[in-house]
């Protein structure tokens, strides 16, 4: 078992957002969240990986049987979990290549594995690259600076493809991309894909979804899981809408 | 602050001002009988402290640029006598912005000035109004509360000679949740033949929820050469708000220090728009202490100089508790040999997270010999705010100034175009129409050089005999 | 003075992450008696063998010291300092005149082995010429015989007093006065040695130069005096760096650098000071009193100053330009650094004197600790200096709620054809960068030093590449500890 979340309830700032969550993330498996606006879709993966402000209030979050409710957000990140931001933050004057470094550099210390040298890194680089195809030049660039949407959103799942987590969570990675570029990064997604990974996509639309296709799709209303499915539901979803669930 | 104190006794001279300062308050200790305590006690303070420090020079940071250096060889007549009351204001003193009544409060030299025998008035909605004279004996309890409280933060020999010396001034008091509709306007008039300084005393106490908006006019009547130094504290309540106005247009002798200290309580709003469009040197000076959380304050500024004339900006922010806002935007125009002084300090006290400051100042210098010295200062000792600065002195912009002329506009139209968009930037932040219709009048005139001291100016230098003759009408302005 | 050194001692310093040059070493030591007096400075004159001229010009500016005071506008604070209690010269003792490497005591060598520093030609880093000053002594200077085939004189100051006394008396003091200030007229009555250099007409000099400082006797001041000419149309890039060892008083280091750019000519000073900046507590560290200032004297003369400030207690300094030739153009890039107890009053001044002028001013402060860090800077245009540009660029890092960060621009114009631009900003780190790095993997403290690098990079990117990387690294070991 990957990802075992247990009666979650975290709240912001005293306000309650999710309100007894459950969800079980094996290895090999996509889950997709949808559900409304406002129903604690990015809650729920601030959680997971541990942002500061998101407090847990009751249950459990356990990553590969440990429980990491308490664990910086480094630790997580370095035990397997990644998050594909919504926003991805820019980071003047930090350039990509010296980010991914210190990253993977954080990640191979943690794993008690030899560092990569400078060589061994640009050709890991070059080779994550065309994987999930990406053509830009990022590695003279500041982090996310000046990126479009879709840059961004294509910089997220190299990062990906870099650090090789073991549970993926995927915010709103659909969102401000058109069509092109959602292939791109579902085609990266889909590349990454193995037994030995799990993925949580948390999507407004059905749309994403026909690139990277689900085997679990869960809806999300007021904080909680309220019905779950195989990846027909996000058809019916996609017909019905949101309001036949509350 | 460098002090007389500081030097070696044998050098320890006073100026001309100063002797004249110690021999007039020596020689008239028995004026203060009548007066509170605590203000007796106040003046006497103010003065022992006065004597130590003397008056700021070239020498203190604050002053090093300022003008004010001229004044200290003058001596001035410092106890005018109480005018008595000859004319309706109406008659020396006519403002017609269209479509906008204030209630007007006026001081002549220094002293209020009203037909009325007793003067401090008290409307049917509590509202006091009035000389800070007759509120001393009246409302004692207010006037303890704040006298002298407020006005604490850049204390300098010139506040502290106010504080020993004001004879009279305006006292309002707004209580708690009264919204006061009309506006109130302060005319202050210098008329006088004798060379005065004159040292008046404002106090402004709003109550909890109030509002008051209030139009601070100097302006002087006759071209004899004054000093005037006016120390205003302003005291705004929990949920208060404040829109203060000041408007100067003096002649080119006379000097202007304009002390305005505020003290702003929870959730309290101050708007202040200053508009400075002549004097011969003006020190505007501008203490705001944020004492309670979630108070804002937005400061304004615009001021078009022109021959030797001198606007010197002081503008302090305290910012002593969290979550509040200040923002400061001042923008000049400098001709001829003018000069500006901006001084912006932002100050953020350890506590005061979540500070949101902002501070602005714009120049364009139109000449070679007007020039600028602008200190924004930010010192900061708390981490979660957001504090920006950004000053500039330049001219107008040579890209817009092309685009405009290829558009077939003239040089000259297309200066005063350019001029005035960048004034109005300032002048849009005036909420009441009538008078920011009114003041974008003022200031498109003044850059057109339409507008000077002696259009407006109610000298009747040609028959100087009838100084008190005279109509200001603002329709013409 | 000769403290029992204990090597364990000595290793654990070196390699603790805190401060790495904190260690001393034991080299046998010429000093003068505590104090400072007439006699102070005859002997030092003495002691260097000086002409008269130049021990006229120190007791003038001794005279005129006795009657001020220490200024007491900048934002520091600091318990009064004894001048009686400094030791005004010590230099490590020497037989007789060096003539090679091989004479120059091996403890010594070894000092400057630790810094990182060889004297060693065939081991330097290729292409930097290095000049090392000891307790206000240059020790070494390396590369001369290559330099002089340009005919560059690159030597100490006192060497430079004996052999090219006409350049010396020519500029000396052209740029920073004797009476300029407290801490430049102590210097001027006081200062020691230093080191000189002068690039002849139409020359590019073929490699950095570079003066490294080290305090390292105990009550002792440091007062070096550098003077840099570049003559007309000539280039040079100067490096500046320097160290001091852990001690729990403080030491007053109060320098002067004086440069002048001839017509044509570029000079590129660039300056890591990593003084000891005291312990966790603030307890000792160096008091950091400079006074440094380009003049650009012909037309379309160049100076620019890049300084990454991460040690001293106290650093009190502004390196400016006097941009007295039409077209000339003065920069300043600075990235200071303060953390614990430290406190910086660090910026610049740009005097535009001449048309067509401009200058850049790029600020970057970080505050972290109890720290408190000032940017102060004057930005000036003379009526005559028509079409003069300036721009300038101030932004403040908070790390933490117990320091301070403070901006304090002073800027004057005088004509109506030149633009001045001054914008700053002051925030805390961001909680979302932070946090995107964590989720990286990243841990707290490694997320900031590659944020701030990144914040400081606008700055570093004007280091000369040997000195970059050393900077990049002293960020991030300066912010050690300053998290959470």
């Amino acid at each position: 078992m990957l990802l075992n979340i247990n009666n979650l309830h975290v709240s912001i700032n005293g306000k309650e957002i999710l309100k007894g969550l459950n969800l079980i993330v094996n290895e090999g498996e996509v889950h997709a969240i949808m559900g409304p606006n406002g129903t604690g879709k990015s809650t729920l993966a601030a959680a997971i990986t541990g942002r500061n402000g998101y407090e847990i209030t009751e249950g459990e979050i356990w990553f590969k049987d440990e429980l990491i409710n308490d664990m910086l957000p480094n630790e997580r990140a370095n035990k397997g979990v990644f998050l594909s931001f919504q926003y991805p933050v820019e980071i003047p004057g930090v350039s990509m290549t010296n980010f991914m470094r210190t990253a993977l550099n954080a990640k191979h210390e943690f794993e008690g594995l030899p560092i990569l040298t400078g060589g061994e890194f640009l050709k890991r680089m070059e080779e994550k690259k065309q994987l999930v195809e990406i053509q830009a030049k990022l590695n003279n660039r500041s982090v996310n600076e000046g990126f479009s949407g879709g840059e961004k959103k294509k910089n997220e799942i190299f990062q990906m493809a870099m650090l090789e987590p073991r549970l993926a969570i995927l915010d709103e990675t659909d969102s401000g991309l058109d069509i092109d570029a959602l292939k791109v990064v579902a085609k990266g997604v889909n590349a990454l894909r193995s037994n030995n990974n799990g993925f949580v996509v948390i999507t407004h639309y059905q749309r994403l979804l026909d690139f990277i296709v689900p085997d679990f799709v869960h809806v999300m209303y007021e904080g909680r899981i309220v019905k779950s499915g195989g990846k027909e539901l996000a058809l019916e979803l996609e017909e019905k809408g949101y309001d036949w669930l509350k | 602050m460098i002090g007389k104190s500081d030097m070696n006794p044998s050098e320890n001279k006073y100026s001309v001002l100063e002797t004249n300062l110690i021999h007039s308050f020596e020689t008239s200790l028995q004026r203060a009988s009548g007066e509170q305590k605590s203000v007796r006690e106040a003046r006497m303070l103010a003065y022992e402290t006065f004597k130590k420090t003397g008056l700021p020079g070239r020498k203190d940071e604050k002053w090093r640029n300022s003008k004010f250096d001229q004044v200290t060889d003058q001596s001035f007549e410092l106890y005018s006598s109480k005018p008595g009351y000859t004319h309706k204001v109406s008659e020396i003193f006519h403002c017609s912005i269209h479509g906008f009544t204030t209630k007007v409060e006026s001081l002549l030299n220094g002293w209020y000035y009203t037909p009325e025998e007793i003067p401090l008035n008290t409307m049917d909605n509590g509202v006091v109004v009035g000389s800070i004279q007759m509120a001393q004996k009246q409302y004692p309890e207010v006037f303890e509360q704040h006298f002298g409280k407020i006005a604490k933060h850049n204390v300098h020999g010139y506040s502290l000679v106010n504080t020993a010396f004001f004879n009279d001034g305006l006292f309002i008091y707004v209580p708690d949740n009264v919204h006061v509709e009309e506006s109130v306007q302060l005319i202050k008039m210098v008329n006088t033949i004798e060379k005065l300084m004159i040292n008046s005393r404002n106090l402004v106490v709003l109550g909890k929820n109030s509002h008051l908006s209030l139009m601070h006019c100097d302006d002087s009547i006759n071209h004899q050469a004054s000093m005037i130094n006016t120390v205003t504290e302003i005291f705004i309540g929990e949920n208060a708000s404040l829109d203060l106005y000041k408007l100067q247009n003096i002649n080119n002798e006379t000097f202007l220090i304009n002390s305005t200290s505020v003290n702003q309580q929870r959730s309290s709003r101050l708007k202040v728009n200053v508009i400075t469009l002549n004097g011969g040197a003006i020190r505007n000076e501008l203490n705001v202490d944020l004492q309670g959380e979630g108070a804002e304050a937005d400061l304004n500024g615009i001021y078009l100089m022109d021959r030797k004339q001198q606007v010197d900006n002081q503008v302090f922010v305290n910012h002593a508790v969290p979550n509040c806002n200040s923002s400061e935007l001042f923008k000049g125009v400098l001709d001829d040999e003018s000069s500006a002084i901006f001084n912006g300090f932002v100050l953020v006290n350890k506590d005061a997270q979540k500070t949101n400051a902002f501070q602005r100042n714009n120049n364009i210098l139109m000449t070679s010999t007007a020039k600028v010295d602008t200190m924004p200062f930010l010192e900061i000792y708390a981490d979660d705010v957001k504090c920006s600065h950004g000053a500039t002195i330049g001219q107008l912009d040579n890209d817009a100034m092309f685009y405009l002329m290829q558009r077939g506009i003239c040089k000259r139209d297309a200066r005063l175009l350019l001029m005035y968009a960048f004034a109005a930037e300032v002048a849009d932040k005036i909420d009441i129409r009538p008078l920011r219709v009114s003041i974008e009048d003022m200031v498109k005139k003044r850059l057109r050089g339409e507008l000077s001291i002696c259009e407006k100016c109610v000298l009747h230098c040609s028959t100087p005999d009838i100084p008190m003759e005279f109509e200001i009408d603002m329709s013409k302005i | 003075m000769a403290e029992d050194k204990d090597q364990n001692n000595i290793l654990e310093e070196v390699t603790s992450g805190e401060y790495k040059y904190g260690f001393y070493t034991d080299i046998e030591m010429d000093k003068a008696a505590v104090g400072l007096t007439e006699d102070t400075i005859r002997f030092i004159s003495a002691k260097k063998n000086e002409p008269d001229w130049l021990l006229e010009f120190r007791l003038k500016a001794f005279r005129h010291w006795q009657t001020i005071a220490e200024p007491s506008w900048a934002h520091i604070h600091h318990p009064p300092i004894n001048y009686q209690d400094i030791i005004y010269y010590a230099a490590p003792k020497k037989k007789k005149q060096l003539e090679s490497l091989d004479e120059v005591d091996p403890e010594l060598l070894d000092t400057f082995k630790k810094l990182g520093i060889s004297l060693e030609e065939q081991k330097i880093l290729s292409g930097v010429a290095v000049d090392a000053v000891i307790d206000s002594v240059s020790v070494k200077t390396t590369f001369r015989e290559t330099l002089s085939k340009n005919g560059i004189i690159f030597c100490s100051f006192s060497e430079a007093v004996q052999e090219y006394p006409d350049l010396v008396k020519k500029y000396m003091g052209s740029v920073v006065p004797y009476r300029d200030n407290f801490f430049a007229t102590l210097n001027s009555a006081v200062f020691s040695d230093g080191s000189f250099c002068y690039i002849p007409k139409g020359v590019r000099c073929p490699m950095e130069l570079s003066t490294y400082f080290r305090i390292n006797a105990a009550n002792t001041g440091q007062f070096e005096r550098t003077l840099l000419i570049a003559d007309e149309g000539a280039y040079v890039s100067y490096l500046e760096g320097c160290t001091a060892p852990q001690r729990d008083e403080n030491q007053l280091h109060a320098a002067i650098v004086e440069i002048i750019a001839e017509e044509g000519a570029e000079v590129k000073y660039s300056t890591v000071q990593n003084w000891y900046p005291g312990d966790k507590n603030g307890k000792g560290g160096i008091y950091n009193f400079v006074t440094k200032r380009g003049l650009c004297k012909g037309d379309r003369s160049k100076i620019s100053w890049t300084q990454v400030e991460t040690g001293s207690a106290i650093t009190w300094k502004y390196p400016s330009c006097i941009l007295k030739g039409d077209n000339s153009i003065g920069e300043f890039y600075s990235v200071a650094v303060t953390n614990h107890y430290q406190q910086a009053d660090t910026g610049t001044k740009m005097i535009h004197l001449g048309k067509n002028t401009k200058s850049t001013i790029i600020s970057k402060g970080i505050s972290a600790g109890r720290s408190n860090n000032s940017y102060r800077g004057m930005v000036r245009i003379a009526k005559k200096a028509g079409n003069s540009r300036n721009f300038s660029q101030c932004d403040s890092l908070l790390l933490g709620d117990k320091c301070g960060a403070h901006t304090f621009p002073y800027i004057n114009a005088g004509n109506e054809t030149s633009v001045v631009e001054h914008e700053a900003t002051t925030s805390k780190i961001s909680e979302d960068q932070l946090f995107y790095c964590q989720q990286r993997g990243i841990d707290a403290e490694k997320a900031i030093g590659l944020i701030v690098n990144g914040y400081a990079k606008e700055v570093l990117n004007k280091l000369p590449m040997e000195f970059a990387v050393e900077a990049q690294t002293l960020l991030a070991i300066t912010l050690e500890g300053s998290v959470g």
